[in-house]
């Protein structure tokens, strides 16, 4: 790579966004177009590859079950019989449970970080949140594990079965033998994660409101809490909903905390404190006792095929969000 | 805001302005409780990991390999394993995610549309649950060879590692100023130099940060590496085997009966997370300083 021959002017033209399809280019830099080009053509082939390998891999439960696959809710190894309402009902419920907790954390904190804390406590705060982003997903299941099941188990559910036992509609809710693990669980701990991320966000789409209305609007003699709720709100309200999607995203696939504390019971009901699975946490569970060309890895596959469609579902709908704020 | 004050002047005690202002003391209240909750379950999970994982962490659990319940065993071969897993998925993933972002940012302008569907697929795989890049690994790598590999979870993290070293590589290839670029044509360099030697360099403390946070990233993965690399109880640095990793480990002895795996399950979790929050309090004091 040691030959530099002539440029042409023109590749100043090219940098200035100029199209450069036809421009004379030396070899050299034929050779580099055409890599870096070529890595870019992998990255797509490994998604196209991903979307593909995962259609095709469920392709033989989606024949045997037809398109029910998806709302049959029974899960059973034995009879060789699949549905993939059991896991689906428990990532989507888990994952409303997890996104309706988180949003009141991420924008209570990222208000609270952009317009009422002192700087240099802010800096602390805001640096322990990206700290508990960064924290791996397994930590999490551990520390859920252990330090929320037990608490669910001994406190929480007694505490919600010797008070709301008869009140009719929380009944059902709450109905179970206290182990801890479920949908309920589950969503606490998807909480603490995807809250970081929302906040983070959140923080981002406040900072970048012009800083003009904010001061007409103290100008006006609004309190910090009026600015926020009248005027950063509403302006910002697309790139938050791009928010709760994105972390809405995480919480759908988010395996190993929910596999540890989801308790793994291929079943479909209302209690929220009752042993449930995921998509993920059964994808993680069974995969392995499953051989190869089984119609039940097959069905696995095909659970992971419907999750990859809704991840990607999530992500378009967060980006054309955020596009109207643009 | 004492309420109880008699008013004489008109100043009514429920004004508005006092409602007002009582709302702005309970949205901070508010947001101050949320702000705290987060900060004490990042300092309850710390907790946890501090008090149950350091009377784990002893010289055997770092120095010995992985054994039977009842011996002293330790987590050498799946510390060593992870190592030698996240290296070659960095070594992977490094010059395919800079190639990738050098072209997002050199040559995708917003006229085109392959450059854009790229940008937006390197999103989508950002946010790809990570247990179906394992799926997707295993039936490209595992399932035709008949045997799980080191190799195979390598490619698994990779494919984790590429989209954030992407992004990181064409922000900071954006923030790159034309007229840098200009100088470097008008000195007689091909465009492969000025993006490499100019760019590139300029660029390189920011790139270097995303390389980086992939690392922290990919190093605390477990679910791609579960149908991947599977995980070893042995001594095995070939590529072509199976190899143990830290993450799996502590999903295998956690779930445990036996005393001392959990014991060492704690250890191998203070561990993965006092490195990967190492690297991401470096990264912030450097991008911080720089």
């Amino acid at each position: 790579m040691t030959l530099a021959t002539a440029t042409q002017p023109e590749e100043a033209r090219d940098k200035a966004g100029v199209s450069h399809s036809g421009s004379r280019r030396s070899g050299p830099d034929t050779v580099f177009h055409l890599l870096v080009a070529a890595s870019a053509l992998l990255v797509l082939v490994v998604l196209g590859g991903l979307v593909v390998l995962m259609g095709l891999g469920g392709s033989q439960a989606f024949r045997t079950f037809g398109l029910g696959f998806a709302f049959h809710d029974v899960w059973n190894p034995v009879a060789d019989v699949y549905g993939a309402w059991a896991p689906l009902f428990g990532t989507i419920v888990s994952t409303l449970i997890g996104v309706a907790i988180a949003l009141p954390l991420a924008f209570g904190t990222a208000f609270w970080l952009t317009a009422m804390a002192p700087p240099r406590v802010a800096a602390i705060v805001g640096t322990a949140v990206q700290l508990l982003a960064a924290v791996p997903s397994i930590i999490f299941g551990m520390w859920g594990f252990f330090t929320i099941v037990p608490f669910m188990a001994r406190t929480v559910q007694p505490f919600l079965t010797h008070h709301f036992r008869h009140v009719p509609g929380i009944r059902f809710i709450i109905h179970g033998a206290p182990f801890g693990t479920g949908l309920m669980t589950a969503g606490l701990v998807l909480a603490v994660m995807i809250a970081p991320f929302m906040t983070a966000v959140m923080r981002d789409v406040f900072a970048a409101m012009p800083n003009m209305l904010r001061e007409s609007a103290y100008g006006l003699g609004a309190t910090r809490w009026d600015v926020m709720w009248k005027v950063v709100v509403p302006w910002s309200r697309s790139g938050m909903i791009g928010a709760i999607v994105l972390g809405m995203g995480r919480a759908l696939g988010e395996t190993m905390a929910v596999t540890f504390v989801i308790g793994n019971v291929t079943a479909v009901g209302w209690s929220l404190f009752a042993p449930r699975s995921t998509v993920a946490s059964l994808i993680a569970l069974q995969f392995p006792e499953s051989p190869a060309g089984s119609l039940r890895l097959s069905a696995l596959l095909a659970l992971g095929f419907i999750l990859m469609l809704l991840s990607f579902a999530s992500l378009a709908l967060a980006r054309m969000l955020r596009g109207d704020t643009k | 805001m004492s309420g109880t004050v008699v008013s004489t002047t008109g100043w009514k005690p429920n004004s508005r302005a006092a409602r007002r202002r009582r709302a702005d003391h309970l949205a901070t209240a508010f947001g101050m409780v949320m702000a705290g909750i987060l900060v004490l379950v990042l300092a309850s999970i710390l907790w946890t990991l501090l008090s149950r994982g350091l009377a784990g962490l002893s010289a055997t659990a770092i120095m010995k390999p992985m054994g039977p319940p009842g011996s002293s065993s330790g987590l050498a071969n799946a510390i060593v394993g992870s190592l030698i897993q996240t290296f070659m998925a960095l070594l992977m993933a490094t010059p395919l995610g800079l190639g990738c972002g050098i072209y997002l940012s050199e040559y995708g302008t917003e006229t085109n549309k392959f450059a854009s569907c790229v940008r937006f697929v390197s999103d989508v795989l950002m946010s790809v649950p990570s247990i179906l890049v394992g799926l997707f690994v295993y039936q490209v790598l595992v399932a035709p060879f008949g045997h799980f590999s080191a190799l195979a979870g390598s490619v698994a993290l990779a494919i984790l590692a590429v989209p954030i070293i992407v992004r990181t590589t064409e922000d900071m290839l954006r923030l790159v100023p034309t007229s840098m670029r200009e100088a470097g044509a008008a000195l007689g360099a091909t465009r492969w130099r000025v993006t490499l030697s100019l760019c590139l360099r300029s660029a390189k403390t920011g790139v270097l940060t995303g390389i980086l946070l992939a690392l922290a990233r990919v190093s605390g993965e477990t679910a791609p590496l579960l149908f991947t690399s599977l995980g070893n109880q042995n001594w095995s640095f070939s590529l072509n085997r199976p190899m143990a990793s830290l993450p799996v480990t502590i999903y295998q002895y956690a779930g445990a009966s036996y005393e001392d795996w959990v014991q060492l399950a704690w250890a191998g979790a203070l561990l993965v997370t006092m490195g990967v929050l190492a690297i991401n309090i470096a990264v912030r004091v450097s991008a911080r300083r720089g």
